[in-house]
């Protein structure tokens, strides 16, 4: 699944970072690496952008770019 | 000797660069682009100097602020590096650190915001961190003004002593083989165009274009670059820019791992997610927005701006009394007495007279910044501006933009991405400034007494409209291509601190006193002339004979298609190029009516009620006057693009002023 599809409170660790140019390598440059564990922590007023927590800080990005990213959930216990 | 300091954005930069210089900085640009240049001495240091670098994360080539840095450090100028880095994020921050590292330069590290880290009971060993990175790390606050002494005392020496980095392999296996073999390649050119090695080939295995024009390697060489980094992705299974990130936050996930003992969220960061879920809540944030945008367009333009403004404006008609009074005894010729009073005292003066109001608003917006509140708008208005090719960030600018077009101009300083930066400043004169009041209030009195405040309402919305189709049409053709991508931190919420604050206002300040007294004081004599020479160069006695109103008579027929084709409403529209509501001031007097408010009975022998409409959305939309146009002059960088900025923003109001009265005459207004 993608980041995109997580609901929030949802975690998850990333598995492929796609997109390309400068995208690509902001994600990647901001710590959206492989095998990197994430948290969905909310969403924009109006739906979009999302809030994410990776790295110990949050980071905000469009729900388009978030689907560029693959993940895998954690279940609830895997926390 | 030079630093370089450096570091991610939100790490609290600012803050230590105003404890090592005090007052002893100023601000230039770095050549041709509009990143500003903070230079100053560091203070008890012998008279090292230190420059203030973009916040980046990354030295990638995508960005102009990533590019400036890059340039900058390759560039020779600095003796050392002083790397920032925000322990209360280290992993992230240390990102940029570890491809500092590769430029093989003197560098410390300052680890920023060690009381946060130790309030909440967490603990950083400095010297497992910098055993890791080789190289020294000083833990400070800066807020607190805590270790900077011993900072600068360890970058001195670090220069001093000439200690390189002692080690920058961060890389195994795969990655590790790729890096070395191209580095012995390139060695030679490296060499040549004095670019660290090591840099240099980690860049060529990223696959930096820049990287490989900078170091004009031939075709043999390109393929070479290619075929190393195939084999390192066919063998990785992943390709090279997310390989050689991996490599870099592995390396600091090792590093973290026996250093940083961190048991939760520092208190900042608990407080801050508390925050946030009141100031992005899902139904009250917008309102709290509009509700903070309105208590600081109410305390800037109302409350404490108006009362500064007044007692502003006393002062400058005391100086300006002053002046004349001595004029008069020094029996100066009456013309130059004429010039220098009505003419400067009074442009200048006028102009000048925005001066608190800039300041006031300057004073709440570097709160709302340094708070970590702009970002939380960026981040609830972002949706909204996307559709028109811009980002959140856009929408402060925007709103002062009703307030004053000087002052937002001025804000868009701080978007992060120069397209975003240009396209505001394009689209932020469409928002109907506040001087353009008094323009309306006397049309809407004399065409429309009943109506008023539904045709101010109409006005004010025609303009965000236009600004929303202009942004539409800017999107598909000039701003085409990939925006900078909104990915962006939030930092966690944060006093801040009355020196930034303070310095801040002082540097907008100056930057508008400068204007005022270079292109403004100009603009005033250039208009003065114009309104008191006849076109045989002797004084006028009847404004219909001056210079000024031989070009309205020219350029009049311009308008005759809007409606407005008469030589008096040309000439009111040049004379509020100084400052809108003059075209009011100017039609009074051309009408021979003494006060704007007499206007209101004679208005019709000019306009018809359609041409008045017409009229007024002319004066909504052409270009703004001339303190705005010298910051769009200033922020953009450039006199040409200034220019054609203008002359795009009065083509538009022409077409909307064109559409407006040839629709109204068919519909039979």
């Amino acid at each position: 699944m993608t980041l995109s599809e997580l609901k929030i409170g949802e975690s998850a660790v990333v598995t492929a970072v796609g997109g390309e140019g400068i995208l690509r390598r902001r994600l990647l440059d901001m710590g959206i690496t492989p095998k990197t564990k994430l948290m969905v922590r909310k969403m924009a007023p109006l739906g979009d952008p999302i809030e994410i927590r990776i790295r110990g800080y949050e980071l905000t990005l469009r729900k388009e770019d978030a689907a560029k990213i693959t993940v895998e959930k954690l279940s609830e216990s895997g926390k | 000797m030079t630093f370089a300091l450096i570091g991610n954005q939100n790490c609290g930069k600012t803050t230590l660069f105003n404890q090592l210089t005090g007052s002893n900085q100023h601000v230039g640009n770095f050549p041709g682009v509009t990143v500003d240049k903070k230079e100053g001495t560091i203070k008890n240091s012998g008279g090292a100097v230190v420059v203030d670098l973009p916040g980046i994360y990354s030295i990638s080539p995508y960005t102009m602020e990533e590019i400036v840095t890059r340039d900058y450090l390759l560039g020779g100028e600095p003796d050392g590096i002083i790397n920032i880095v925000d322990a209360t994020n280290i992993e992230r921050n240390l990102y940029l650190t570890l491809q500092l590292l590769e430029l093989e330069m003197p560098m410390v590290v300052a680890l920023n915001m060690m009381d946060e880290v130790a309030g909440s009971g967490g603990s950083i060993d400095i010297q497992k961190i910098s055993a890791g990175l080789g190289v020294p790390v000083v833990p400070i606050s800066a807020s607190k003004n805590e270790g900077v002494a011993e900072l600068v005392t360890v970058a001195l020496r670090t220069v001093q002593n000439n200690e390189r980095p002692k080690h920058h392999d961060f890389c195994k296996g795969e990655v590790h083989r790729a890096i070395h073999s191209l580095a012995h390649m390139i060695e030679d050119h490296a060499e040549e165009k004095k670019i660290p090695l090591r840099f240099a080939a980690t860049k060529l295995v990223e696959g930096d274009e820049a990287m490989m024009d900078k170091l004009e390697i031939n075709q043999n060489e390109r393929e070479i670059v290619q075929h190393v980094a195939d084999e390192m992705e066919a063998a990785l299974g992943t390709d090279r820019e997310a390989a050689l990130a991996d490599m870099r936050y592995s390396y600091i996930e090792q590093i973290c791992a026996g250093a940083v003992h961190k048991p939760g969220d520092t208190a900042e960061q608990l407080r801050s997610v508390q925050i946030d879920r009141i100031l992005t809540h899902k139904v009250f944030s917008i309102p709290i927005f509009l509700g903070i945008m309105l208590l600081v367009f109410w305390l800037t333009f109302g409350v404490v701006g108006s009362t500064l403004s007044d007692l502003f404006a006393a002062g400058i008609s005391l100086v300006t009394n002053l002046a004349d009074e001595a004029l008069t005894r020094l029996d100066v010729a009456p013309m130059l007495h004429a010039l220098i009073i009505d003419g400067i005292f009074a442009g200048v003066g006028s102009v000048l007279g925005f001066m608190p109001t800039i300041v006031t608003l300057f004073f709440f917006l570097s709160i709302l910044e340094d708070s970590g509140y702009m970002a939380r708008v960026a981040f609830v208005m972002d949706k909204l501006l996307r559709k028109i090719g811009l980002s959140g960030r856009s929408f402060v600018p925007m709103v002062i933009g009703f307030g004053c077009s000087v002052p937002a101009i001025m804000a868009s300083r701080t978007l992060s991405s120069e397209r975003d930066r240009k396209m505001t400043i394009l689209l932020t004169p469409f928002m109907s400034c506040s001087a353009k009041l008094p323009i309306y209030s006397v049309f809407t009195a004399a065409f429309f007494p009943e109506h008023g405040a539904l045709v101010m309402m109409a006005l004010y919305v025609t303009g965000m409209v236009v600004a929303i189709l202009v942004g539409l049409l800017l999107k598909g053709t000039i701003f085409k291509g990939n925006p900078i991508p909104f990915v962006m931190e939030l930092p966690a919420y944060r006093l801040p601190s009355a020196q930034n604050v303070l310095r801040h206002m002082w540097e907008k300040a100056k930057d508008f006193v400068v204007k005022a007294f270079t292109i403004i004081f100009v603009a005033t004599i250039i208009v003065w002339v114009l309104q008191n020479f006849s076109t045989h160069l002797s004084i006028v006695t009847d404004s219909s004979d001056s210079i000024l109103a031989a070009i309205g008579q020219v350029i009049a027929p311009v308008f005759a298609p809007l409606g407005f084709g008469d030589w008096r409403a040309a000439t009111a529209l040049i004379t509020g190029l100084m400052a809108k509501e003059t075209v009011v001031s100017t039609l009074a007097v051309l009408m021979n009516v003494g006060e704007p408010a007499m206007l209101v009975p004679v208005l019709s022998q000019l306009f018809t009620p359609l041409a008045a409409v017409s009229f007024l959305v002319f004066t909504l939309l052409y270009m703004p006057c001339v303190a705005a146009m010298a910051a769009v002059r200033r922020e953009l960088g450039s006199l040409r693009g200034a220019a054609a900025a203008m002359a795009f923003q009065t083509s538009v109001a022409w077409v909307a002023a064109f559409l407006v009265y040839q629709v109204g005459m068919l519909l039979g207004f």
